[in-house]
């Protein structure tokens, strides 16, 4: 039998009887991270690694939920388990999974780049490796990270001279605090909405290094804070909370706002690409790298994806999950 | 192509018109002169001819960035446009020039005239001495569809404040049909040129639709009904002999309708009507099906002229005498047509729309009902008092359509969308039951909300059964009121019908596919309408 199985459930072992981010209630999960389509509700045991788990108690509650550092071996039952880095948001693993000499990896969400603030990406040799396709067309390329901190700090900048607050929408868990450290704190206060003010909270408190910031509630005095940003989740543009600013120009942080209509549909004014997946050459070289014959294509352009990885000489196939509601991809990512 | 590229940007990423305006009038007042006249053909759609075929460019595109054909066939319809996905596909530039845009535009008029391997060269050159921006644009030009978030109305605003003029000026200015590889900055702008004023048509004027109760627009006593008409908008123009035709969209179509030239013979020299182009037949305005067949076509075969003979029906005078009459009200403008067309011949290619009368807004409801009987697609109100303005105004002019026909029926196909609906579904094929076979009889693209389309781009991705390159069979599970204007019988389609203007008026979650409707329910309608 294969180390990893597809079950209605989710990704399962049968020799150590657990699921990896399952979409069912199930004993036991593994989880790759926090985001919300692969730590759900409801499961009997937990298990992620030290540095995600803070988030996760912080999202589900009081659930039980047992910690692993990077690297370190677990047995469960008959399979051998570690977690390594996937580089997406701060405590992101790849789960790696040894049954009888088979190697599995599921990678959750990765990318390949480093920003500051995630363990980086490690590549993990293995035998079956479960990818995902977010952004897996050739028109998805990433610019470094400078680059794009310099555009959205040019932005601010302009916003700023001109007295207006600068509304930046991104995801509260991983984006946001990433956006923050390449922030140019000489420009002006970095205010946060409070769902994303809470996820700084928990990493502060396990002691992740984090830009200083102002939650942006409802006590706020508005007029104290000239020339600032504010970074807020998507839904929360353009709400009434957000015309209590005043004057303002809105923008978005995603990988979709590479594509020029998806940005105008999404976007208000300015949108940055940027992204916590990887783009077509890092799923590319993650794939390489991890001299896998076997490619499992989750979330995202399965079908076009497979295709060009059978036609490259791999092993590829579909394979349905519930990662990534469209929704909630369009915004997360 | 630098300075351009930075006017698409500050265009392109900001929502507020007086940012755009801004931008667009800086650049009018600092770009070369060559570039200015450029950018303003490219903003009103007269752009150079295509100069490569689109199939080439994505072969090339492919080929330069190293990934099978295929792959760019699949990531095009996902980006929604070819210019930009072939921008994003391509290598990152390894040189860099700085040719302004006339540069480019010069370049790609004379690329028509090249064997394809240099056209190749050339093209391939330019990927790779451009950034992403200036590729998008550059492809732009190549590809010819060029619509960037700029209207006519905000150029005419920036070129006004750039030159000083006043905007109706400088629009009717660039009206007609000047070639921007020959006019001039000042011929543009400034100039009085009697020879180029002879030909140049009036801004149309256009109305809004009216979705009110008619008792809203007060004393019935103030406005004048007509039928609007289910033809092609055209301005007729008799100057100096000679006679000319133009669309709605400023297009020229003097050669397309040969019989107007007779309206020389009726009609004195220095006279611009406004109407609608119809296919006219005892002693009626026919369907939008008869006239169809002319259009497309450059010259006009004798049969097709006898058979299918286009009139001018007149509802507005421009000019009379020589003189602009746009600012006479329209009660003045209405009296002097009728003595211009009231009387003319049977035989004349020009006819006056009549009025409608009413005295009581109920009466004229009932009037409007009977439209469609009278080939009319509704009513049009306008203020007695106004004058002809320019461009899309509210509140002097309305159309009173009637309310469209309806029919449910099943999506049985999808496809993605272009521009903002890039990465959606959004152009989808209906059917209607023949006994228990499902018969595609129409394809819609509108109607739909953004949270709707998103809705069923998820529905799809989930329930697709079948691939044709980009197009998606689904399940057949979700019923659709489907809105159009008209319907005709037409041996091009399957199920033997065309709909006219057909689109989503309604997501039936309530009705099983069951319940949607018959091509029986379709042929009844093509017997009482069409």
């Amino acid at each position: 039998m294969a180390a990893l199985t597809f079950t209605p459930s989710g990704i399962y072992c049968p020799a150590g009887d657990f699921y990896i981010d399952p979409w069912k209630p199930v004993d036991r999960a593994l989880i790759t991270h926090g985001h919300a389509d692969h730590a759900r509700w409801g499961m009997g045991h937990y298990l992620a690694t030290d540095i995600a788990a803070p988030v996760m108690r912080h999202r589900l509650g009081d659930v039980s939920i047992d910690t692993v550092r990077y690297g370190e071996t677990r047995r469960i039952g008959g399979a051998t388990v570690s977690f390594h880095p996937a580089g997406h948001v701060p405590g992101s693993a790849q789960i790696r999974v040894e049954v009888g000499g088979e190697v599995w990896v599921a990678s959750g969400d990765y990318k390949v780049v480093g920003d500051g603030l995630s363990t980086p990406f490690e590549p993990v040799k293995c035998h079956h490796f479960i990818t995902e396709s977010t952004f897996g067309l050739p028109v998805f390329r990433w610019q470094s990270q400078d680059v794009i901190a310099a555009q959205i700090n040019d932005w601010w900048r302009g916003c700023a001279a001109n007295d207006k607050t600068a509304f930046l929408g991104c995801y509260a868990l991983g984006k946001a605090q990433r956006l923050m450290s390449m922030l140019d704190p000489d420009i002006g206060p970095i205010l946060t909405h409070t769902a994303i003010e809470n996820t700084n909270a928990v990493m502060r408190a396990q002691g992740i290094p984090l830009a200083a910031t102002i939650q942006a509630g409802g006590d706020l005095v508005h007029k104290d804070h000239p020339g600032a940003i504010v970074l807020a989740p998507p839904s929360a543009l353009g709400s009434a909370w957000a015309r209590k600013f005043g004057p303002q120009e809105t923008a978005f942080a995603s990988g979709w706002m590479a594509v020029r209509g998806i940005r105008r549909r999404r976007a208000g004014d300015r949108g940055f690409v940027i992204s916590d997946h990887a783009d077509w050459s890092g799923l590319l070289s993650a794939i390489r790298e991890t001299g896998a014959e076997n490619i499992y294509v989750t979330h995202g352009y399965t079908d076009i994806f497979t295709r060009y990885l059978n036609e490259q000489g791999w092993n590829a196939q579909v394979l349905q999950t519930e990662f990534g509601g469209e929704d909630a991809e369009e915004d997360a990512a | 192509m630098k300075r351009f590229a930075a006017l698409f940007n500050a265009i392109d990423q900001s929502t507020k018109t007086t940012v755009k305006v801004a931008a667009l009038t800086d650049y009018f007042l600092t770009a070369p002169e060559e570039d200015r006249i450029w950018t303003i053909a490219i903003f009103s759609g007269r752009r150079p001819k295509r100069a490569v075929n689109s199939t080439r460019l994505r072969e090339w595109a492919a080929e330069v960035a190293g990934i099978p054909l295929w792959l760019f066939e699949e990531a095009y319809p996902i980006v929604g446009d070819l210019a930009e996905t072939i921008a994003l596909v391509l290598p990152l530039p390894d040189t860099d020039t700085d040719h302004g845009l006339s540069h480019w535009i010069n370049a790609l008029r004379n690329l028509a005239n090249v064997e394809e391997p240099a056209r190749k060269d050339f093209v391939l050159e330019a990927w790779r001495s451009l950034d992403t921006t200036q590729r998008f644009l550059f492809n732009k030009l190549l590809t010819g569809g060029f619509r960037v978030g700029v209207s006519q109305k905000l150029m005419t605003r920036a070129l006004a404040r750039a030159t000083g003029k006043n905007e109706a000026e400088m629009a009717h200015r660039l009206m007609g049909d000047w070639d921007p590889a020959r006019i001039t900055w000042a011929q543009l702008t400034v100039d009085d040129d009697p020879a180029a004023n002879a030909s140049r048509p009036y801004p149309f004027y256009l109305a809004y639709a009216f979705d009110d109760a008619p008792e809203s627009l007060g004393n019935p006593e103030d406005w004048q009904a007509e039928w609007k008409w289910d033809g092609i908008r055209g301005q007729l123009i008799l100057r100096d002999g000679a006679h000319y035709v133009w669309s709605r969209g400023e297009e020229l179509m003097t050669d397309r309708f040969p019989e107007l030239a007779r309206a020389l013979d009726f009609i004195p020299n220095g006279t611009v009507l406004d109407g609608e182009l119809l296919a006219w037949g005892d002693g009626a305005p026919q369907s939008f099906n008869a006239l169809q067949k002319r259009i497309g076509r450059k010259t006009v075969p004798k049969k097709l002229l006898s058979e299918a003979p286009v009139i001018l029906y007149a509802y507005d005078l421009l000019e009379w005498g020589g003189v602009d009459y746009r600012q006479e009200p329209l009660e003045v403008r209405r009296a002097t047509l009728e003595e211009v067309c009231g009387n003319l011949p049977t035989d004349a290619p020009v006819k006056l729309s009549p009025t409608v009368p009413f005295d009581a807004w109920e009466h004229l409801a009932d009037q409007r009902a009977t439209a469609r009987a009278a080939q009319a697609e509704g009513l049009m109100l306008k203020r007695r008092d106004s004058p002809y303005l320019t461009g899309r105004k509210k509140g002097d002019w309305w159309k009173w359509k009637l309310d469209p026909l309806t029919i449910d029926a099943v999506m049985i196909y999808a496809q993605s969308g272009h521009g903002r609906r890039a990465n959606l579904f959004t152009d989808f094929t209906f059917a209607v039951w023949n006994g228990n076979d499902l018969v595609p009889f129409t394809k819609a693209y509108s109607g739909l909300t953004d949270e709707e389309f998103r809705k069923i781009t998820a529905w799809v991705k989930k329930n697709t059964q079948q691939r044709f390159g980009p197009v998606r069979q689904v399940t057949p599970e979700h019923v659709f009121e489907i809105a159009f204007e008209g319907i005709q019988a037409s041996s091009r389609h399957k199920s033997g019908v065309a709909l006219r203007f057909p689109r989503m008026s309604r997501w039936r979650h309530d009705k099983p596919i069951q319940e949607a409707n018959s091509l029986d329910d379709l042929n009844e309608m093509l017997n009482t309408y069409g």
